[in-house]
């Protein structure tokens, strides 16, 4: 190109420069060209990943959580439909307006109002919000017919627990209630599942134990999402699989049975089967709805059950302590045996019992006179316990408590086991520091002072006479998906046939002999005679006044004030098979409460549940005793 | 109706000068923006609106602009330079003054039936003011101190103003294409060096008078997992959707991270990611050549030009587009920090592609008029 001769160092310099912009160019363009080849073909798995993690997101599917049944299928804890109304906000123009007229089917409070308001404006507007809850069947077609009208409502139906027999299992079974930061915080890897809205978990109960089992596993769904978390499609979908079935070993009719033999007291009832340990019934009154725990329980409803005197909300069964009073007798009799004691032996009975300066009463004003083993548990005979007791020592009668299940848990289903206790010189001299005293010794022959125990460990130390001295341990889950639980054979405690006999002899003596302080609650048909024991705890201490003046009947004290009712027993007498112990706290005397309640309940087990008659029971003949 | 007659001169009839038009070069331009075209396309989900169509109308608009732009004579741009620059630098005042506030920052005149951006605006005019200035400068004037004074304020000026308003981004592209041409007229190497120098030192005392959402956005550059939800969320998306698609990309249309809206701003200054993700390497190269073509197309303009101002024009020009190509796929690939350059041709966006469109204008009136010497003193115009 001709440039003109002053313009050519222009010129010249600017085309060096130009050539050197172009270089800028080029090489910036080849780092580009670079700068794809590493992202689009040297990372591109990578990133393909990263895409595909934004692409893909998995919705969890909570499981439907098993079914909870008695021994024979019958279901005591199962979901149910819950019909819901939802709304998402984006299709509707006015929310404020869709809700006003839901609300003439369905009541809206104000409170409600603001909480679907709040969640409206915490979740994305093509979520689904949660307006209304457990419809009725009518409620929930009307939303259906009316939709066209309600603008974003969508109905729903989802799945909730339900107990058909809320207050009869409410200490059984437990409860499902929303998940708490603390469960949560427990969850670690579940954490997602338990994150679902309306997600439930075990909180007492069968339901905490077997929470995982119940829980299943949840399915999930792949799907698309963009940015924003709305769902484009799905992409796979895996059902979970749901819970497992429990089979508990109660029996649904004596449980309710017993519940409505309980009810309006605060007491506790607990059927065992005295070779298996299978639980048949246990309950606790009075209960609470856990139906209620589900969908939040009331304030002022759940401040009431806090607060109630009668402790719904406490599994007395597992978790109440009494002391045994003469329910105890047995083992101090079976103590006495092993001690070398002849069952024969009388001790004279004035009515009261004198150790240094102390005297002790027996209940019966004017005394026993002379009583052997046999007449003493028949007639719970204090004196002859108070002598008994101090001739063996305590740490006798320890021993053979322990062996009969008392002061120990056994790692039962239900959460919230007691241990209970068993006194000795070394558990007091550990625990407060003081020395064992002989009149402690005294009393404890009648299952009073340090002494206690729960209705369960006292359905357990039946169990154990009744069955010849085997440590049976109670239980309550016969099944979990379909697997039936293997029972452990028990083993023997270590105990003579003798003392057994005078155990099992005596019981018989309460509750089959005429004068035996249950006699009147026997159950005469035959094949069903019970042998029982009754007691009568006190909780106070009366005073020498009192004792002179004429001791208070228990229905001139206050509730608190009155005498613990007791009453164990087992039955069929001739072929053992169920054990049975009652507790009615401030019952009043354990003949006058708890034996007849514990009479009909244990007609109940024996008429649902026949005992075909059987040679023998492995203790022996249970009328070898009868004499004497 | 312009008489061109009188303004473009005895040398060129129209007819001449549409046949010197290169209508090849437009060809180019118009198969770049076909590709904008169909990007918006897919970004709508397969539809023309809301941009797609918008898009190729202004288009079709920035090609009558371009076309009349490269009619008129290169005296004529020489001469309107100045009062050009002048109306720019009244507007970015204007903006500053009764600017409203949109985007976090006044940026666009409503001037009631088009919004425009005087920054863009300023862009183009400041070529032709810087072009025009030392058009008049020999080789030795130019690297002469006093000489230099007038084009450090036609550059400073409308920085400053840009800088208040505040848009960096277009404050550095100003700067450099100030640059562009300084270097260009032969202004000597010390001088830059200097100026390196110089902005080395006025980097803390820049970077104390940055607003947060620049400093966050240079930190998110130097290392985007910092805040892959907060600021750092538009680069790991831009380069996840870049590196999923591979050598052939996930097909046009069917980029996830593009149709599920994990990837931002994607039908503007992201657009080039979108590319890269449906049509792959393959597609982002083929763009990147259509690009350097232009470039190379608009250098040869600038060699082939017998006056200096045409050829300062053209580098200008073919400059400042290389600076948008540069910032705007060097940010989406998370090689510089994220600042609003649009894909020239490509991202959605008015005063851009119209601006864009008469810069190409100005580009082609230089080709057309090549061969014409302007003397360097005052012309017969003046």
């Amino acid at each position: 190109m001709q440039i003109s001769g002053r313009d050519s160092n222009r010129y010249q310099t600017f085309t060096r420069r130009a050539a050197l912009l172009a270089g800028v160019q080029g090489i910036a363009f080849i780092a580009l060209a670079g700068r794809m080849y590493y992202l689009q073909v040297l990372k591109t798995d990578q990133y393909r990943m990263l895409a595909e993690e934004n692409r893909v997101s998995m919705r969890l599917l909570a499981p439907l959580r098993g079914d909870v049944v008695d021994r024979f299928g019958r279901v005591l804890a199962s979901n149910r439909q819950n019909y819901r109304a939802m709304l998402i906000s984006e299709q509707t123009p006015d929310v404020e307006e869709t809700l006003e007229r839901l609300s003439r089917i369905v009541e809206i409070d104000d409170f409600t109002r603001k909480r679907i308001m709040r969640d409206i404006g915490r979740s994305p507007r093509f979520m689904p919000v949660t307006v209304a809850e457990d419809l009725s069947w009518d409620q929930f077609a009307q939303v259906n017919i009316n939709e066209p009208d309600l603008a974003g409502i969508l109905p729903d139906v989802g799945e909730t627990r339900d107990y058909p027999y809320a207050e009869e299992f409410a200490h059984v079974l437990g409860y499902v209630a929303a998940v708490s930061e603390k469960d949560l915080e427990e969850a670690r890897e579940e954490q997602p599942l338990l994150k679902l809205p309306g997600f439930r978990i075990g909180k007492e109960g069968i339901e905490k134990t077997y929470d995982r089992e119940l829980r299943g596993v949840p399915g999930s769904s792949h799907v698309e999402v963009n940015a924003y978390g709305r769902v484009i499609r799905e992409l796979a979908k895996d059902p979970g699989k749901p819970g497992a079935e429990v089979v508990l070993t109660l029996d649904l009719d004596v449980q309710r049975f017993a519940w409505e033999r309980l009810k309006g007291e605060s007491a506790s009832a607990v059927v065992m089967d005295i070779h298996s340990g299978d639980i048949v019934s246990l309950v606790s009154a009075p209960a609470y709805d856990p139906n209620q725990f589900n969908m939040g329980y009331g304030t002022a409803a759940y401040k009431e059950l806090l607060e109630s005197p009668y402790l719904p909300l406490m599994n007395k069964s597992l978790a109440g302590m009494y002391p045994p009073g003469s329910t105890f007798k047995m083992v101090v009799a079976m103590a006495a045996v092993e001690a070398g004691i002849s069952p024969s032996q009388r001790v004279v009975c004035p009515g009261h019992y004198s150790l240094g300066n102390h005297d002790f009463h027996c209940w019966k004003k004017g005394g026993h006179g002379a009583v052997n083993m046999h007449d003493a548990i028949k007639h719970s005979c204090d004196v002859f316990f108070y002598d008994t007791a101090k001739r063996i020592g305590i740490d006798a009668i320890a021993e053979m408590a322990k062996k009969f299940g008392l002061g120990q848990t056994y790692d039962f289903e239900v959460p919230g086991e007691k241990a209970g206790l068993v006194p000795t010189p070394e558990w007091k001299r550990g625990a407060k520091g003081e020395v064992w005293h002989q009149g402690e010794t005294v009393i404890a022959g009648i299952g009073q002072g340090y002494l206690l125990a729960t209705p369960l460990q006292l359905a357990v130390m039946t169990a154990r006479i009744a069955n010849g001295g085997l440590d049976v341990k109670p239980r309550l889950t016969r099944a979990i998906g379909g697997e039936l639980l293997p029972i452990k054979p028990p083993k023997p405690v270590g105990i003579s046939e003798a003392a057994i006999a005078v155990a099992q002899g005596g019981m018989n003596g309460v509750s089959n002999e005429p004068g035996g302080t249950a006699y009147r609650s026997r159950i005469p048909e035959p094949g069903m005679e019970l042998a029982g024991k009754t007691g009568t705890a006190q909780v106070r201490r009366i005073s020498r006044a009192e004792r002179l003046s004429g001791v208070l009947k228990n229905e001139d004290l206050e509730w608190r004030q009155r005498d613990h009712a007791l009453f164990v027993c087992f039955a069929p007498y001739d072929a053992p098979r169920y054990a049975l112990s009652v507790v009615i706290e401030h019952g009043g005397s354990g003949s006058g409460a708890a034996a007849p309640v514990a009479r009909d309940i244990m007609r109940e087990v024996l008429t649902r549940n026949p005992v075909r008659p059987q040679a023998k029971t492995p203790s022996g003949g249970p009328n070898s005793s009868r004499a004497g | 109706m312009l008489d061109l007659r009188r303004f473009t001169g005895h040398e060129m009839r129209l007819t001449e000068k549409l046949i010197e038009f290169n209508w090849a070069f437009l060809l180019l331009l118009a198969l770049i923006a076909s590709i904008g075209f169909a990007m918006l396309y897919s970004v709508a989900e397969g539809s023309f609106t809301p941009w797609a169509f918008r898009q190729a109308a202004r288009f079709g608009v920035g090609v009558c602009i371009m076309i009349s732009v490269a009619m008129v004579d290169l005296r004529l741009w020489m001469r309107l330079a100045y009062p050009l620059y002048g109306v720019a630098l009244a507007m970015l005042v204007a903006v500053e003054v009764i600017g409203f506030v949109g985007m976090g920052a006044q940026r666009w005149l409503n001037l009631g039936f088009i919004s425009i951006q005087p920054s863009e605006v300023m862009k183009v005019t400041l070529i032709l003011a810087l072009a025009r200035y030392f058009h008049g400068l020999t080789l030795e004037e130019v690297s002469r101190f006093r000489n230099l004074l007038v084009p450090l304020a036609l550059v400073g000026v409308p920085v400053g103003l840009v800088v208040l308003q505040p848009d960096l981004g277009t404050a550095v592209l100003l700067i450099a294409t100030g640059g562009v041409l300084f270097f260009s007229a032969g202004l000597r190497w010390r001088y830059f060096i200097f100026a390196g120098a110089a902005v080395l030192a006025a980097i803390p005392v820049i970077w104390s008078r940055l607003h947060d959402y620049q400093r966050n956005r240079v930190f998110t550059f130097l290392d985007p997992e910092r805040d892959p939800l907060g600021t750092g969320y538009h680069i790991l998306q831009s380069k996840i959707a870049l590196g999923s698609g591979g050598i052939f990309g996930k097909g046009f249309m069917e980029g996830t991270q593009s149709q599920l809206n994990f990837l931002p701003e994607k039908h503007t200054d992201f657009i080039f990611t979108m590319l890269g993700e449906e049509l792959g390497l393959v597609g982002g190269i083929v763009l990147l050549t259509l690009y350097f073509i232009v470039l190379m197309f608009s250098l040869n303009v600038a060699l082939q030009c017998r006056n200096q101002f045409g050829r300062l024009v053209a580098i200008g020009v073919s400059m400042t587009f290389f600076f948008y190509v540069f910032i705007n796929t060097a940010m989406v690939m998370g090689l510089l920090p994220v600042v609003g350059v649009p894909l020239p041709l490509v991202s959605y966006g008015g005063t851009a592609m119209l601006s864009l469109m008469f810069a190409f204008g100005l580009l082609m009136s230089v080709y057309i008029h090549r061969n014409l010497e302007i003397s360097r003193g005052p012309s017969a115009f003046w």
